[in-house]
């Protein structure tokens, strides 16, 4: 079993942000897995998506059930090696894990974040990651990979850092989000912020925590992680024991759980109020909404990702309807354009967005046979 | 067709350096042998999950992608050579795909199992499909979908003003230029806009 041990890296320097702000005295956490070889050559970047974080894989000593995010697919022995590969997991700015967030205490001021963290974005995340290579002494990484808000990351690296990557690893990703999707975000943030227990983001001197925003929030994100077909197969119309056992097979109520769907979202969004920080899940969502790398060439990906010298491999899921194989073959079309290497995989999986996150064997393989292939290209540069 | 020999005739008529797309590219051989022995460089697309895997596996370029939905990814003239081969007679729209394959190509290379193969011939006189090396689907089960003849993609492409730069037949990794419709079980043309 790969233990992790997390770590924590301090930064001095002010970091620019994209909104012409800056923040210094913050800290990454990050944990790493595997061995950084002689000549620095097989460091592979994992970024994480809305609610995930450095730990990608293994478990914490003595915690058995504390598996990584990604720790099906990373590993020993796993699609992404860590016998072979040096594999790092950061935490984002503004996250909720460990690195410095809107919980956190501003340094000049002593008092917490809370609404007034700087507005971070896909980009400002991408230079901070630099900024922890740097310091850890990796000057190009083998691969950058991501699913989801970790995919426009790792598109991103290949635009901002083109020249300290050679391959990005991109799964159900988008080039940037359709107004469905912001629409989806709005939604959650405003379950959030109209939570009267939200205090305009000032919620902890009050000692409280929006629950019920966060939970509402995390339910519609939930409905659009899956799949109809997935849903419908997991809980149908099957109803709570409680309205089984009445008179005539109703039972109408205001407050309780009546069909298991609802039981199961209530489950994810108690589970998730516990441990997320309303601010990170503004900040974050706000992220993901921004991020449009086309936007500066009127719209334009091709002209966008002409930067790009990276090797690519994308993957998408036939039944994602929240990033859609659509989206993923923009890319892939734009790529195409630029004459850049790229291969592309769509999934015929029956999960949704959450695909990215399970066990297929398809999408495993494509993915080991992508990260062998990367592995033996380190052999013979060696 | 993974005899090797038909492989070395059909790459024979990609020139060197070319910038290829390979169209139901299979298990990514022909892009591979393209890529190592004629320094070419490009992509292949395929559908089948198998073979995608096995492209990445040898770290060929591909993109899965459902051919019958049309190649509305690839800009115009944007390969030297695109190949279709072994692939339009699975096609529900082949006619579209042949004009497609001239438009994204300068070149395009098509081949196919040519049904009027002398033993193919023989069969249907004798009133019963071939089932041959070459074809070897009974006819309740066979992907082969579209059933043409060498004689009969000069017709559809001429239909579709397409010029024929070069065809022949191929029977057991031989060129056959004399009778190519009766000799050759595969037809291969050489096309152009």
């Amino acid at each position: 079993m790969l233990i992790a041990t997390p770590q924590t890296m301090r930064f001095h320097a002010p970091l620019l942000l994209q909104s012409g702000a800056s923040i210094h005295g913050y800290s990454l956490s990050y944990e790493t897995y595997g061995t950084l070889n002689a000549d620095k050559s097989n460091a592979v970047l994992v970024c994480h998506a809305l609610n995930a974080s450095h730990h990608v894989a293994g478990v914490y000593e003595g915690q058995d059930k504390s598996e990584g995010w990604w720790d099906n697919m990373i590993g020993p022995g796993k699609s992404v090696d860590t016998d072979k590969f040096f594999v790092i997991g950061v935490n984002n700015l503004g996250s909720c894990f460990g690195s410095t967030g809107p919980m956190h205490t501003h340094p000049d001021t002593g008092k917490v974040y809370g609404a007034d963290f700087p507005v971070v974005t896909v980009e400002d995340w991408v230079n901070a990651q630099a900024k922890l290579l740097d310091t850890l002494g990796i000057e190009t990484l083998a691969a950058v990979l991501g699913g989801s808000l970790g995919g426009m990351q790792a598109l991103s690296w290949t635009l901002q850092y083109p020249e300290r990557m050679r391959h990005a690893v991109v799964v159900a990703s988008a080039p940037n989000l359709t107004a469905e999707n912001i629409a989806f975000n709005e939604v959650a943030r405003r379950a959030i912020v109209t939570d009267p227990d939200f205090h305009g983001g000032h919620f902890y001197e009050h000692g409280v925590i929006p629950k019920r925003g966060l939970r509402i929030a995390r339910m519609i994100g939930h409905i659009t992680y899956l799949s109809d077909d997935v849903m419908n197969e997991k809980f149908g119309r099957e109803l709570k024991d409680a309205v089984l056992a009445s008179a005539n097979g109703y039972k109408y109520s205001t407050q309780d759980v009546e069909f298991q769907i609802e039981s199961y979202l209530r489950y994810q969004g108690d589970k998730f109020a516990e441990y997320f920080d309303a601010n990170t899940y503004l900040l974050i969502t706000r992220a993901l909404d921004y991020f449009d790398p086309a936007k500066a060439f009127g719209g334009d990906l091709s002209q966008a990702l002409a930067r790009t010298r990276a090797k690519f491999l994308l993957v998408s899921f036939t039944t994602d309807w929240r990033f859609s194989p659509k989206r993923s073959r923009e890319v892939v079309k734009a790529l195409l354009d630029n004459k850049r290497e790229v291969s592309y995989a769509e999934i015929d999986a029956p999960h949704g967005h959450d695909a990215f996150l399970l066990d297929d064997a398809r999408y495993m393989s494509v993915m080991r046979s992508y990260f062998d292939s990367i592995s033996t290209g380190l052999e013979v540069a060696a | 067709m993974t005899d090797v020999n038909t492989l070395h005739a059909i790459a024979s008529l990609v020139p060197q350096g070319s910038r290829v797309l390979d169209l139901g590219c299979g298990d990514g051989a022909m892009l591979d042998y393209l890529q190592r022995e004629r320094g070419c460089s490009g992509y292949g697309v395929e559908l089948d999950d198998a073979n995608v895997l096995a492209c990445v596996k040898r770290g060929a370029n591909v993109l899965q992608l459902n051919l019958d939905q049309g190649l509305t990814v690839f800009e115009d003239a944007s390969f030297d050579v695109v190949l279709q081969i072994d692939t339009l007679q699975h096609l529900r729209n082949a006619e579209t795909m042949l004009i497609e394959t001239a438009r994204v190509g300068r070149v395009g290379i098509v081949a196919f199992p040519n049904f009027a193969h002398w033993p193919n011939r023989l069969s249907v006189l004798q009133g019963r499909m071939p089932v041959t090396k070459r074809l070897p689907y009974q006819w309740y089960d066979t992907p082969n979908i579209r059933v043409g003849t060498h004689a009969d993609l000069a017709v559809l492409a001429q239909r579709n003003g397409l010029r024929v730069l070069d065809s022949f037949g191929l029977q057991d990794g031989q060129t056959v230029r004399f009778l190519p419709n009766l000799r050759a079980g595969t037809s291969v043309y050489k096309l152009a806009r």
